[in-house]
């Protein structure tokens, strides 16, 4: 009852600190963050109407100062999209204000598209309200110690703002653009064959393919439902004129231009963490390349992240960007000398097959080839085949190309099809490589030469890079990109330099590559008449990519060194103390001048749980040759004694030494004890014989110091000895047991209630082998609640009652002290007046034959003398269950 | 001392049996172990094999693993093949090869099957001695209580990794010879050679291996800690589902990356074209760290448990 206790207790206990973790993880948001909303006047509009910003400030607890963080939405959003990342920020000491841009959710003005008179001058209206703060960490006066970090439209503020600001100490855009021209209407035919970085793009003069369902998107998220919204009129007038001509006004160029952090990067001295996402057909790899090279050109310390996520979706890796970020703040804004991790990171993700989330790894890299000052990347050539083609652009673009549904994140790229994509016939080139002999891992943008001839004076033409595994199963285009290419084409064709979507992706061995190039693609506008190009492999044919060394881990190589080291640590305390447990034990002193004896018990108490007392003060010795009883009734405490002495219980107090040798756990002096306790512990799929074999093997001793034949003669079972214990009947089990127990004829045989079990002749059986066991200079104790037993086996005795000795000394001298006499006489009046002379005489009555009485302190010898010198036939004398009585006058009447 | 000396002759010629028995063998001074005792070769791990494996628990387990993949043979030679999912997944792919069968198996084995058997091995080698009383002899005789845990724990371990290696090798076999030998074709499409197909699935049964060690050690604990087989055995089991479904709850976030089931399948990442390490890191260090844990504590309450079973 008590142990089944225990282990419902234990494991409860497990589901609790399971659940208490966990509850606590998930508390752990709600540490005393104060949050301040406040408005904040700002430049006005060019109408010259006032304009204000909604803004929160929140503060850490504590007195501060605290260096500061600015974080910046996303377009279409507000300030409260950043309050999760405030609240984190906070939470680890940081002071973060959070605003909404103009134009924007309770915010008032006109958007501006991260203008610098407008959009960016308000984050330095907030960097002013930071440098007034007394609880923000000053550089100087009215400049703080501060931070810009943001996504997307927040992403190219932070970098405007960084190039205009010199009081911005560190920054993190993130899946923001370079040049908003590149991205709104990109061009991915590169002036120059070399490139300098692995996802750098140099695009021709010639403006790009206007990629108008992004755009209208993005468009429509400022409008609302007004043809204009809350779009500067300037801004949304000349982005109208541009959609519908399907290339930028000088108008619209000018204002990208202006609110590109392109022209600005040359300026940026703070430390920039680059976050871009490989899942983004807005603002790809290419330009999160371009910011880092433009910045790191002068020396500013740049990283650079490549993660699973992006505008399309992906894998966001929240939990790892955060920390990314938050790593990247204590380094540069506390000035800590914390690692900051490899200077590039990129995520390799791998598809689930079970609906599970997309599995992340992380490659990294020391430098950034190209980025990092100093290094170039690699570059490698997979020869193309591909005869020249024909591929038809139907008039007014349809039906076009399917690659991806842009704004639709995730879905999109489930609607399209698992990495598949929709093409209509005749509309593309197709080139190819021979299968891949060795894995290929794709980390950056790969580049190819085309020739290109054109019915109309120019091309439009879509380049994909497809993984195609061959054996019937669909190629798949890693992260539905595509780059698109805008060409003049003369009457004698051109060659172009193209280069193809940024991606890291693993093409595994026997894969080829393909490459696609399609005249249309739905997600861009496309040449409104019809037209027909020829297309060709030019220059050597063959795939031009960048070579990145990466290595595993990075991102999280500490957190998995420290778990290792934790581990280590772990399994040193734990041997540690499992060591320092078992030498403390080994270390009690053996008794020399007890060497000779086989038992002593001295003061031995044992308590269960605490309360129920087996065993009290139980003291008592054992010499050679001795075979003692344990006599008790049950639940006296004998058996609770026999397992302390195996070393099986930890005894409350006092000890029991076997040859002078403490009998705790394990004592090596236990091998000279033999032990039957509380019944049989038999193998039940074992037989008899495998049984006793396997036991003696297990003892590690020589096979010859088993003595198997004088044991098996013990027991007693002969051809029953093949037969599986499970087989036996209870008495078979016993004596087998036994047998065990005098297996290698220990010097000390313990026995708890051996004859349970036994028919009658049996245990007469026992009674002899026993005594003659003893015979041999060895010791014998044995446990019983019977009293026959005891007295007809034993030759001496110990009385237990309620875990208490209660008498102790040779059997004959206990039966001696209080023994019953029954006497059948002839006369009984006679007999009863001399037996009344006899001294120590007791309670003499009749019998319907004689008398009984008792007798204390005289021989029965001296009692039947006197009686016979008084002329009394004796025709019986007999002892009357001689320790019953002593047993129960000593142990009162219950 | 002399009344049982003539009982000796009163009885002669019944079963004597100690007529031979010479005087003790005398003991060791310093330890006060019977000669020819040593601490260091009590239960030879040869014995505590043949203990267990003359168990009929053990004998169907064995006999289950090479039974399990002709079932599943059978089960897609009957049954028709219908597939309603665009994307092949390793259940697609079971009936290509061998070496997609074998990994078919292990993938349906991993969540459970794998568990029980790991679990009975580990969880019921001591609550089983508990429960035949044998333990307590084991103990007396002596066998020093932390060599027994240790020899206990290698016995079990080591059938655990002889079913974990079965598994795969009757598998693979099963599959070759109905399904072919066929280069294996990954999830995510391709092909390997056989050698490096080979290489993989040692990969996969060392990290399967490396994660089932904390569902040994838990089940080992459970069974030092109890006496009934059945608690040590279905108590592992019941955690390590109670983890699966922590695990299956979002809301928790990156909480679950430290639940010891969440890498339980990312030995698929062995698929992949290049292998891909980190989240089989991540599973085997933390498997590791909770193994530790769970065998120091087991460790430390046998050595101070009161043997009542």
């Amino acid at each position: 009852m008590h142990r089944r206790k225990r282990v419902t207790t234990a494991v409860m206990l497990v589901v609790a600190l399971v659940a208490g973790g966990l509850a606590l993880g998930l508390t752990r948001g709600a540490d005393p963050v104060a949050e301040t909303a406040l408005r904040v006047p700002v430049g006005a509009e060019p109408t010259g109407s006032s304009v204000s910003l909604d803004a929160s400030v929140f503060r850490p607890a504590g007195t501060g100062p605290f260096p500061a963080v600015l974080l910046a939405h996303g377009f279409g959003g507000s300030k409260n999209d950043q309050t999760a990342d405030a609240r984190y920020l906070a939470q680890h000491g940081f002071l973060a204000l959070t605003w909404t841009a103009r134009g924007f959710g309770r915010s008032t003005g006109r958007i501006h598209l991260d203008a610098p008179a407008y959009e960016v001058k308000d984050a330095s209206r907030l960097v002013d309200l930071l440098g007034a703060r007394s609880d923000v960490v000053k550089d100087g006066a009215g400049d703080p110690r501060v931070a810009v970090v943001g996504g997307s439209y927040g992403g190219a503020l932070a970098l405007l703002l960084a190039g205009s600001d010199r009081r911005v100490d560190a920054l993190s855009p993130q899946i923001t653009w370079n040049d908003l021209g590149q991205a709104l209407f990109p061009q991915f035919a590169a002036t120059d064959a070399f490139r300098a970085t692995p996802a750098g793009v140099q695009p021709i003069a010639p403006t790009g393919v206007f990629k108008k369902v992004w755009a209208g998107l993005l468009f429509s998220a400022g409008a609302g439902n007004s043809s204009c919204g809350r779009f500067d009129p300037t801004v949304c007038a000349e982005y109208q004129r541009s959609a519908a001509a399907g290339v930028p006004t000088p108008g619209l160029a000018a204002l990208l231009r202006a609110s590109s952090p392109a022209s600005v990067l040359d300026r940026i001295t703070a430390p920039t963490l680059l976050v871009q996402g490989e899942a983004d057909s807005l603002f790809p790899l290419s330009e999160g390349d371009a910011n880092a090279r433009g910045i790191a050109a002068h020396g500013t310390p740049v990283h650079v992240v490549w993660f699973g996520g992006g505008h399309d979706g992906g894998v966001a890796e929240t939990d790892r960007l955060r920390t990314l970020t938050l790593t990247w703040l204590e380094r540069w804004l506390l000035r800590r000398a914390v690692p900051t991790g490899p200077a590039f990171q990129a995520s390799v993700v791998m598809p689930s097959q079970d609906g599970s989330p997309d599995t992340v790894t992380v490659r990294t890299a020391p430098a950034l080839p190209g980025v990092t000052t100093g290094t170039t990347p690699g570059q490698s050539r997979i020869a193309l085949t591909g005869p020249t083609q024909r591929a038809v652009a139907p008039a007014a673009g349809t039906p076009a190309a399917i690659t991806n549904l842009p704004g639709l994140g995730a879905l999109g790229r489930a609607a399209s099809g698992l990495g598949g994509a929709f093409s209509p016939p005749g509309q593309a080139a197709v080139f190819q490589s021979a299968p891949l002999e060795a894995p290929l891992r794709l980390v950056g943008a790969p580049s190819v030469d085309l020739s290109v001839r054109s019915t109309a004076g120019d091309a439009t033409l879509f380049a994909a890079l497809y993984d195609d595994p061959g054996g019937g199963q669909a190629a798949t285009l890693p992260e539905q990109l595509v780059s698109p290419v805008r060409l003049p084409v003369g009457p004698g064709g051109t060659v172009a330099h193209v280069v193809l979507p940024a991606v890291v992706h693993d093409f595994a061995a026997g894969h080829r590559l393909r490459l696609v190039v399609s005249t249309t693609d739905q997600a861009y506008a496309l040449p409104a008449d019809a037209r027909t190009y020829q297309l060709s492999l030019a220059g050597a044919g063959a795939l031009s990519l960048p070579v990145v060394p990466t290595s595993a881990g990075g991102g999280g190589s500490g957190r998995l060194v420290a778990a290792a080291v934790a581990l280590a640590a772990l399994l040193l305390v734990g041997l540690a103390i499992a060591a320092g447990l078992s030498r403390r034990r080994r270390h009690a002193p053996p008794d020399p001048e007890l060497a000779e004896v086989p038992l002593v018990i001295d003061g031995l108490v044992k308590t269960y749980g605490g309360a129920f007392r087996a065993v009290s003060d139980l003291s008592f010795r054992v010499e050679r040759g001795q075979v003692l009883g344990l006599l008790g009734p049950n639940g006296a405490g004998k058996t609770t004694a026999v397992r302390v002495m195996l070393g099986l219980l930890r005894p409350t107090a006092g000890q029991v030494r076997i040859f002078g040798f403490p009998a705790v756990a394990g004592a090596p002096v236990l091998s000279r004890v033999g032990a039957f306790v509380e019944g049989p512990g038999l193998v039940p799929h074992l037989t008899g014989r495998e049984n006793l074999e396997l036991y003696w093997r297990a003892t590690g001793r020589p096979a010859d110091d088993a003595h198997l034949a004088e044991a098996l003669e013990v027991a007693g079972l002969d051809e029953d000895l093949t037969r599986k214990v499970r087989t036996y009947s209870q008495g078979m089990r016993q004596r087998l047991a036994i047998a065990q127990a005098m297996l290698g004829l220990p010097e000390l045989l313990i026995l708890d209630e051996p004859t349970n079990g036994l028919d009658p002749p049996q245990i007469r059986e026992m009674r002899d082998v026993l005594g003659r066991y003893a015979a041999t200079g060895r010791t014998v104790v044995v446990s019983s609640h019977l009293l026959s037993e005891v007295e007809q086996t034993c030759s001496h005795v110990v009385v237990m009652h309620h875990g208490r000795l209660v008498a102790q000394g040779p059997v004959a001298e206990l039966v001696g002290a209080a023994t019953s006499v029954l006497l059948d006489v002839d006369d009984v009046d006679l007999a009863v007046r001399v037996t009344e002379q006899v001294p120590g005489t007791q309670d003499i009555r009749r019998t319907p034959t004689g008398l009984s009485l008792r007798l204390v302190g005289t021989p029965r010898a001296e009692l039947l003398r006197r009686l016979v010198e008084a002329g009394v036939g004796v025709e019986r004398l007999a002892p009357q269950r001689g320790l019953e009585e002593a047993f129960l006058s000593l142990v009162g009447e219950d | 001392m002399t009344a049982p000396h003539t009982h000796t002759h009163t009885h002669a010629g019944a079963h004597t049996g100690l007529e031979g028995a010479t005087p003790p063998l005398g003991a060791d001074p310093r330890t006060g172990a019977a000669v020819g005792y040593d601490p260091r070769r009590t239960l030879p791990l040869r014995v505590e094999l043949r203990r267990q494996l003359s168990r009929r628990r053990t004998r169907l387990v064995f006999a289950f693993l090479v039974v399990l993949p002709l079932l599943l043979v059978a089960a897609f030679k009957l049954g028709s093949n219908s597939r309603d999912g665009q994307a092949p997944g390793l259940v697609d792919l079971a009936t290509t090869g061998a070496a997609n069968f074998t990994l078919f198996t292990l993938f349906v084995s991993t969540g459970f099957l794998l568990v029980v058997v790991v679990a009975l091995f580990a969880g019921d080698t001591i609550a089983s001695e508990a429960s035949w009383s044998s333990l307590r002899y084991l103990l007396a005789m002596p066998v020093p209580r932390a060599r027994l845990l240790r020899q206990k724990l290698l016995v079990a371990l080591g059938l655990s990794l002889a079913a974990l290696v079965l598994l795969p090798v009757t598998s693979y076999l099963a599959g070759g010879v109905f399904f072919g030998w066929a280069a294996p074709r990954l999830p995510l499409g391709g092909t390997l050679p056989t050698g490096e197909t080979l290489l993989r699935l040692g990969i996969i049964v060392v990290y399967l291996a490396v994660t089932l060690l904390f569902v040994a050690a838990l089940a080992f604990l459970l069974g030092v800690c109890t006496d009934a087989p059945l608690g040590a055995v279905g108590g592992a089991v019941l955690l390590v589902i109670l983890s699966n479904i922590l695990d299956a709850v979002t809301a928790l976030g990156s909480l679950r990356h430290a639940l010891p089931t969440h890498y339980s399948y990312s030995w698929t990442d062995a698929l992949q074209p290049a292998v891909s390490w980190s989240a089989m890191i991540s599973g085997a260090l933390y498997s590791l760290a909770y193994s530790a844990v769970l065998l120091v504590a087991a460790w430390i309450r046998f050595q101070r448990k009161d043997i009542t079973s």
